[in-house]
This record gives structure tokens, C-alpha cells and sequence, in this order.
């Protein structure tokens, strides 16, 4: 199993997030869906620990999240956000901000061919491009890492019906390419069929159904 | 180098009614300033002949302990003071308080050390209010914007610590903004200074009948020591502070609203 949430209670400003949460994702491609503010960001900050549970405990790989050296467990778990939030600079600057403080190389180009960009965008100004192609370019930062899971929270909300298909068709694309396994947080259910093969479904802070997407997306 | 000069509480009521035109702008344009204007010029009269007499006793004394004391009590003031500023920051006190001391400590140490000032009472309390003063303005100032912005930008910081970045590191633009915001406001007007505006120390033994030259020496020599001052005051306080944003797992206390 590549996560597994055990009893895990989460609360921000005196409001319950996540109650006695139960839930696990295997390797591969895993969906978690839910109504808006039902806890499914929460639960993936959980998992590369932008955020501790206040009890209960996040297992990556079989050993307690905390148990990691934090940061080597976020180059090896990398989260996307919802929003772009990229580094003033130009792309190649964004691309390798992650790498260049673990001290690793990078290769722009492929990370940016991986992330759905075509090459000539690397010396274009972050600050200038479309929300869609900011989005891919986080995701481009992300692939330079190397990492061996992508979190995803939201991945398209921001973006229209285009740039959506074009970046869940850049994820479809990554799976086929690499072994990276992803965590996709969605309220798009049509989405989640598209993107993931497994679903956690979250509701009111608790887990509800979780397995196949299909037995999940059906009920 | 400096002669007295007599003045009356007839001339510092004479002031006051420059105050009335502060007064009467503030209640023209509805900015809501003259309850504050009038705590303002209450305060400072009080403030300014407690420390009259304070500074007398200090100066007939000679005792290294008074000056010390009266230098602290500077620096827990300024330090209580800037924290209103700072109140983004989360426990913005303790490093207002480093910051202050550690402003005042150095600088004048350095200038005692070089031999710029001489040791006595006459010329430390004053020129140690100086940097204390400048420092706290410069501190609060720029614990003021890194509180502001680590709010206005707590997604992009998540966002480089979600990629592995330290804390340190997904917050070091911002506190280099924050840096520079305290400090700017003194370096502009040293840049302008004799120019657009002449400093107060100049104007203050101009008025008591000093020589203009070593009115101007004396004033140079001040600039650079707050230049110094307001530097460690801003690097120390946001250094220090912007780790209280953060956990020790490099997680943003107060993350972005979902």
C-alpha cells in the first residue's frame, strides 16, 4: 500500500477537518472525491506532511510520515497545488527551483515536454503565461524532482475546458511514460473516471466508500 | 562645542498652535487624527520632561549602572511599542527585544570602541536613544510588511515547502523584501539629507549656537551610526522572526485558506 490514514483527526481553528479518518491509497493512480470543503485537500497535505494530523497517523510505504527526514519525503512526494504560485523568474527559473535547492540536476526540457509544454516555452517570463500553462509549469517543477508521487489537489479547477483537457491528458500521458503513481483530488467525478483507477470517497470530514473507481463512482 | 540656550514654557506653548493647525486639518478632512494628535502632544510633554529630569539626574550621577538602565528600559519600550506594528507577526516580542539590544549593543559599542564618542553619560544616553529610536522604527516597519505578506503569500510559500524547500528558504524573498522595507525610509533621507531636509541633531546645535562645521560632523557621524543600527535591527528582527511563522517540520503555522 502506498498510503494508508489510520484514525487520522485533523482541526483548524477549532473546526473538525478530518474525524477518526480511515482511508487507504495504493500504487498507481488513486482519486480522492468528495463535495467542496468536505476535507479532500486536507487529507493530501496530510500526506507529504504540509500539515500533521492531531491524532492518528499518515503511513507512507508502510512507516509513519514522520518518521521521514521531512523534506527528502517532499521531493519524494510532491504536492501541485490548486492555484499556480509560481517564482518570479522565467519558466526554466520555475522549473528548476525545487531541484536546485536538493542539489540536483534537471533537465527543463523534458520535465516541460512531460508537463504538456513545448520547449520554446522555457525562456518565456513565468508571470506572463496563461493560467493553464502556469498550472503546467508547476507541474513541470514538480517532474524535476524525480519524484515517485504526485499530489494533485484540484489540478484544473482554475483552468478552462481546453487547458483542462489538455493537462489531464499530460497526466494519462505521464502514467504511460513513468512508473510515478498520483494522488488526484477532485470533486469532479467525470474527472476522477478519467484520471484514476482508485477513489477514496470523503464526505463531512469521514471516509466513506473506497476501492475501484468504478464500484466507488457507481454507488 | 555648544553654547545654552534659555527657553520658556511661554515659547513651547507658543508651538502649540502649529498643533492647532494639525488639529483643525485632521477635523477638515474627516482623518479622524485629533484625539490621537492631542494623546500625542500630551504624552510627548510629559514623556519628553519625565526624561528631562531623568537625563539630568543620569548626567549629575556619572554611573555607567544608571546609563545601562536607562538604555534597557529604552529598548523594552521600543520593543513593546514596534510589536503593535508586528501584530501578523506570531510572538513578535522576543525578537523586537533581541533586535533593539542587539542594535544598541553594537553600535554603540563599535563607536565607543573607535573612540568617535567619548564615554560619559552626556553623550551615550543621547546618541543610544538615537539608535534605540531608529532601530525600533525600522524594525517595526519591516516586521509590519513580512507579517503582511506572509499572509498575502502563504500559498506560494506552501507551495515552494511542498517541493522541499526550508522554511528559510520559501520565505527568504520576502524577507528580503521586508529587510529593505525597514530599512529604505533612512537611507533615502540620508541620501537627501542637507539637501531637502536637515537632521535634527544639526538643527538642535545649529539653534544652540554651535559651529556649523562641527554641527555637520557630528550630525554625518550620527547618520552612519543609524545606518548601522536600523540595518541589525531589520536583519536581526525578520531573521528571527519569520521562523515563528513555521514548525519545526517547515510547515506553515497558519496555512493558506482553502
Amino acid at each position: 500500500m502506498l498510503f494508508e490514514l489510520e484514525q487520522v483527526t485533523y482541526s483548524r481553528d477549532d473546526k473538525v477537518v478530518l474525524r477518526d479518518l480511515d482511508a487507504r491509497l495504493p500504487v498507481g493512480a488513486s482519486a480522492v472525491v468528495g463535495p467542496s470543503g468536505s476535507g479532500k485537500s486536507t487529507l493530501l497535505r496530510l500526506l507529504n506532511r504540509l500539515a500533521d494530523p492531531d491524532s492518528g497517523r499518515v503511513l507512507y510505504e508502510g512507516a509513519d510520515v514522520r518518521e521521514r527526514e521531512v523534506l527528502a519525503l517532499r521531493r519524494e512526494v510532491s504536492l501541485v497545488p490548486q492555484l499556480p504560485a509560481l517564482v518570479e523568474g522565467t519558466v526554466h527559473d520555475n522549473v528548476g527551483y525545487g531541484a536546485r535547492l536538493a542539489g540536483h540536476s534537471f533537465d527543463a526540457r523534458r520535465c516541460l515536454e512531460l508537463a504538456g509544454l513545448e520547449r520554446s516555452f522555457e525562456g518565456r517570463e513565468a508571470s506572463k503565461l496563461s493560467v493553464g500553462e502556469q498550472q503546467r509549469v508547476m507541474l513541470a517543477r514538480a517532474l524535476a524532482l524525480e519524484p515517485r508521487v504526485l499530489l494533485l489537489d484540484e489540478p484544473t479547477s482554475a483552468l478552462d475546458e481546453g487547458a483542462r483537457d489538455a493537462v489531464e491528458s499530460t497526466l494519462r500521458r505521464l502514467r504511460t511514460r513513468t512508473s510515478i503513481s498520483i494522488v488526484v483530488v477532485t470533486h469532479d467525478r467525470d474527472q476522477a473516471i478519467r484520471l484514476a483507477d482508485y477513489a477514496v470517497r470523503i464526505e463531512d470530514g469521514k471516509a466513506g466508500e473506497q476501492g475501484p473507481i468504478e464500484q466507488v463512482l457507481a454507488a | 562645542m555648544s553654547t545654552a540656550i534659555d527657553i520658556s514654557l511661554v515659547e513651547v506653548a507658543a508651538a502649540l498652535v502649529l498643533v492647532a493647525i494639525a488639529i483643525v486639518a485632521s477635523r477638515w478632512r474627516g482623518a479622524g487624527l485629533e484625539e490621537d494628535i492631542a494623546v500625542a502632544v500630551a504624552r510627548s510633554f510629559v514623556q519628553l520632561t519625565a526624561i528631562g529630569y531623568v537625563i539630568d539626574l543620569i548626567f549629575s550621577e556619572d554611573s555607567a549602572a544608571l546609563v545601562i538602565a536607562l538604555l534597557t528600559v529604552m529598548v523594552v519600550f521600543g520593543a513593546f511599542t514596534a510589536r503593535r506594528r508586528a501584530e501578523r507577526v506570531p510572538g513578535a516580542l522576543p525578537p523586537l527585544l533581541v533586535a533593539l539590544a542587539l542594535a544598541a549593543v553594537t553600535t554603540l559599542g563599535l563607536v565607543l570602541m573607535l573612540g568617535i564618542i567619548e564615554p560619559e553619560p552626556r553623550y551615550v544616553v543621547p546618541v543610544g536613544g538615537m539608535v534605540i529610536g531608529n532601530a525600533m522604527t525600522a524594525a517595526a516597519v519591516a516586521l509590519n510588511r513580512l507579517g503582511q505578506d506572509v499572509t498575502d503569500r502563504a500559498r506560494e510559500i506552501e507551495a515552494a515547502l511542498a517541493l522541499g524547500a526550508t522554511s528559510t528558504q520559501a520565505v527568504s524573498g520576502i524577507v528580503r523584501r521586508s529587510l529593505r522595507s525597514g530599512m529604505i525610509a533612512l537611507v533615502d533621507s540620508t541620501k537627501t539629507t542637507g539637501l531637502i531636509f536637515f537632521p535634527g541633531t544639526m538643527v538642535g546645535m545649529l539653534l544652540a549656537g554651535a559651529d556649523p562645521v562641527d554641527a555637520v560632523r557630528l550630525q554625518l557621524i550620527l547618520l552612519y551610526v543609524l545606518l548601522g543600527s536600523v540595518a541589525i535591527a531589520a536583519l536581526v528582527s525578520t531573521t528571527v522572526a519569520a521562523r515563528n511563522f513555521f514548525t519545526p517540520a517547515h510547515q506553515l503555522r497558519e496555512p493558506p485558506a482553502p
